[in-house]
């Protein structure tokens, strides 16, 4: 099959797209495909016409590429894509919509209010700070709303953190979440297809948040797969990232956040494009599955919807 | 599992950007590693490399490469003004005079004409070495291996200023050293910091096996060690027996005011290393530069070149060699100096214009770069996030401390610009500042709002007034810049 790789672009996360999308023609290419690679720019419509892929496998991070904004496009040019379509993409690339979705589903998420920037310029939203932070308890975590790989989350563990980091958030999304803190585990449920690949815990070597750089050295972050839990824990914990992946629209693949509380998991994230890189998670819940990365690649390619089925 | 098919021949289409589709020869190419393969080459990697990081800003980095975006993120000399013909006829000359010998190993110390060159750049600034005190190396960045090669052991000490050369630190831990800063201001490495510091040192029974400075033109802050405190440093060096390393690529790119004397001459050459470099007067892609050190330094920095690349380029060495024969080196430098005090001073009045009152920088007398400080509740790393979406880049200040310092600052280089885009790449940061000054009075309530009530909670009250530049305090140890925005000139 003549494979088309959309990867790079102009999001904050265009380094690690280009990894993910190096390693993913690499896998094409071993699986005996014809490979189309394309760091994505104004010309990507008149290449695709042109050069007429059978697949496209999308492996762009961040605003651009995991929002939807691609995928509409090879929509609207009959492109069969890898992964979610366009309106799971937006649903999960925007935190708050993405917690509003799983709140209707009934999935555990931690509380949270979401803000834009208007709220605090020409609303007195700031006003509003004292009781938000009454609601959610401290310490806060602040973020985008649309943004990964970390960047831009701070955390405020007392009411004067709280308007840098939300001037932080601001930096790198016009919307951001405060959410309340859930001390506990960081796991991360790959969903291949329809079902869910062992569950991956993320151990950070030092400190103790998982911040960006921690996510892309080697050796700085310890990975268990599968992470050692009780059967009860993981029954629920795989659960609720099923749930959120039926509950967001997801189809293909994608990766689902989570802390695990003492008692119960309560869902951070859902990841319409996670990661392929040498340290992603998504590849090392594949292995411990039994899938070599270019059987994880075959699979997802095999997914990838007929045009209009999204 | 599944065996990877490999192809016996196969046509691949790679990036397809404007080039016609020409069949490559299938390449063998490794599949990446999977986790076993990280776990065995991660128990492998000697202890050294551990305590290298890469910079999470590298990532966001290479968005500043992108061709739309201004860049004042970089540290190039101009080098578009160098005369192509000169460049021709000197490289014309080796070839037909001496081929054999411009492509033939050469000396580990260097060749003497190229120490010729070496000293004549030194005579420049006051400096007389013995020749034999000179090692030739490969660009000034090698000159600080070299050194760290042969005096740090893993645990030793090194002190530098904070901020620091950002390239340095990665080469004092890549031999395990224990990094410690001291802070500066408007001249310099506070050298009373310094004292208690190695008076702290000493209580614990330990002392530094080297104090690095940029004392002229520092890259990032831009600032230039006073007379006095240079006169301090090398006292105290000698005084407790310390080595002193002086990294001094800039010395010659002054724009005005008076040359002070450096770190080597001060000392005489007992406990002061000098490092120098062709880089910032001649050319940064020549990779040349040297290191004068005491005799038996030098002869442990020999052996450590020899064990490292053998020895410099020849054909970088007959090139020097060239163009130092032409007589026209400091014509050269000359020229470039007129080009960076006009950049700078664009800068400088386009940092007056645009950046917020509550904002400083330093004005330097001359080098590539100047350092600007915001209030502190503005992150320059995430602020750069914000400003690649108005196509300018910085580079956070975060990068030249090692123990997350600077986060309010920024280095910006005028050099690597022209004055067009000097204005304008300023004009956008200081929106983007201002975009997020606003945001944060917005977010606590601006002087003449009612502010939010005060709560009976946690500790910490918010009803702090926004905070002004004379609240940064000794303890954030930025650099205090020259001049703050708004006063008159001069």
């Amino acid at each position: 099959m003549r494979v088309a790789v959309l990867k790079g672009g102009r999001s904050l996360e265009r380094g690690v797209s280009l990894r993910s999308g190096a390693r993913v023609e690499d896998a094409l290419e071993r699986l005996g495909h014809e490979v189309l690679a394309i760091d994505v720019g104004s010309d990507l419509v008149k290449r695709l016409l042109s050069d007429r892929p059978d697949v496209a496998f999308v492996a762009m991070h961040g605003v651009g590429g995991e929002d939807g904004t691609a995928q509409e496009l090879l929509e609207i040019l009959g492109i069969p894509f890898t992964g979610p379509g366009a309106a799971a993409c937006a649903r999960c690339m925007d935190k708050s919509q993405a917690k509003h979705s799983m709140r209707e589903a009934g999935v555990p998420t931690p509380d949270w209010f979401a803000f834009n920037q208007a709220a605090f310029r020409e609303l007195g939203a700031a006003d509003a700070l004292a009781q938000l932070e009454r609601g959610l308890g401290f310490p806060l975590v602040v973020k985008p709303s649309r943004g990964g790989s970390s960047l831009g989350i701070k955390f405020a563990s007392a009411p004067t953190e709280v308007p840098g980091a939300l001037v932080s958030a601001f930096s790198y999304d016009d919307r951001v979440v405060l959410e309340r803190f859930v001390d506990g585990r960081e796991l991360a449920v790959s969903v291949l297809g329809d079902e869910a690949l062992p569950v991956v815990e993320a151990l950070p070597a030092e400190g103790d948040r998982y911040d960006f750089e921690a996510r892309y050295e080697i050796g700085r972050t310890r990975f268990v797969c599968p992470a050692e839990l009780s059967v009860e824990a993981e029954r629920s914990v795989v659960e609720a990232a099923l749930a959120t992946y039926r509950a967001l629209g997801c189809t293909g693949f994608a990766r689902v956040d989570l802390i695990l509380g003492a008692e119960d998991p309560w869902v951070l994230e859902a990841n319409a494009i996670p990661g392929l890189t040498d340290t992603s998670l998504l590849p090392q819940a594949a292995e411990a599955a039994g899938l070599s990365f270019e059987d994880l690649v075959e699979r997802i390619v095999e997914l990838a919807s007929p045009v209009g089925t999204h | 599992m599944r065996k990877p098919n490999l192809p016996s021949a196969r046509v691949s289409i790679r990036h397809t950007c404007g080039m016609s589709e020409v069949p490559q020869p299938p390449q063998r190419r490794r599949a990446h590693t999977n986790t076993r393969d990280l776990e065995r080459y991660a128990g492998l990697f000697a202890e050294r490399t551990k305590v290298m990081r890469s910079s999470a800003m590298r990532d966001l980095m290479a968005i500043t490469a992108r061709p739309e975006v201004i860049s004042l993120a970089g540290g190039l000399p101009d080098t578009s003004t160098f005369p192509p013909q000169s460049f021709a006829a000197q490289m014309t000359r080796i070839a037909q005079e001496s081929a054999a010998d411009a492509l033939q190993y050469g000396p580990t110390e260097g060749f003497e004409e190229t120490k010729d060159c070496i000293l004549e750049v030194m005579a420049a600034e006051g400096m007389l070495p013995d020749p034999d005190d000179v090692i030739v190396t490969t660009g000034g960045q090698q000159a600080i291996d070299l050194v760290t090669k042969t005096l740090v052991d893993p645990g030793d000490v090194v002190i530098c200023e904070a901020p620091t050369y950002p390239g340095a630190v990665p080469v004092f831990c890549s031999y395990e050293a224990e990094v410690i800063q001291v802070a500066c201001d408007g001249d310099g490495m506070k050298i009373d910091e310094l004292e208690g510091l190695l008076d702290r040192l000493r209580s614990e029974g330990r002392r530094p096996k080297f104090i690095y400075s940029v004392p002229t033109f520092q890259n990032p802050a831009g600032v230039t060690m006073s007379f006095e405190r240079r006169a301090r440093l090398v006292e105290l060096a000698r005084l407790h027996e310390l080595l002193v390393v002086e990294d001094s690529p800039y010395g010659l790119l002054r724009f005005g005011g008076e040359a002070l004397p450096p770190l080597y001459q001060l000392d005489g050459g007992d406990f002061v290393i000098y490092l120098g470099t062709f880089s910032k007067i001649l050319s940064p892609g020549i990779r040349l530069g040297w290191a004068v050190a005491p005799p038996p330094v030098m002869e442990k920095i020999v052996l450590g070149k020899q064990a490292a690349d053998l020895c410099s380029s020849t054909l970088t060495q007959y090139f020097v060699r060239e163009y130092f024969a032409e007589g026209r080196w400091r014509q050269y430098i000359e020229d470039l100096v007129e080009i960076y005090r006009r950049r700078r001073d664009t800068m400088l009045a386009a940092l007056e214009e645009h950046f917020p009152a509550e904002a400083t920088w330093t004005e330097p007398d001359g080098g590539l770069f100047i350092w600007a400080t915001l209030p502190d509740y503005i992150d320059t790393s995430d602020l750069l996030a914000k400003a690649l979406r108005a196509d300018v880049a910085f580079v956070p200040g975060q990068a030249a401390y090692i123990d997350g310092r600077g986060g309010s600052s920024m280095r910006l280089n005028f050099s690597g610009v022209d004055e067009d885009e000097i204005r304008e790449g300023i004009r956008r940061i200081g929106k983007t500042i201002a975009d997020q000054v606003d945001l944060y009075d917005a977010l606590i309530g601006r002087p003449g709002i009612p502010g939010r009530e005060a709560e009976d909670m946690a500790a910490g009250s918010r009803s702090n007034p926004p905070r002004s530049i004379s609240d940064s305090s000794a303890a954030d140890s930025t650099v205090v810049p020259f001049r703050k925005a708004g006063e008159g000139p001069g």
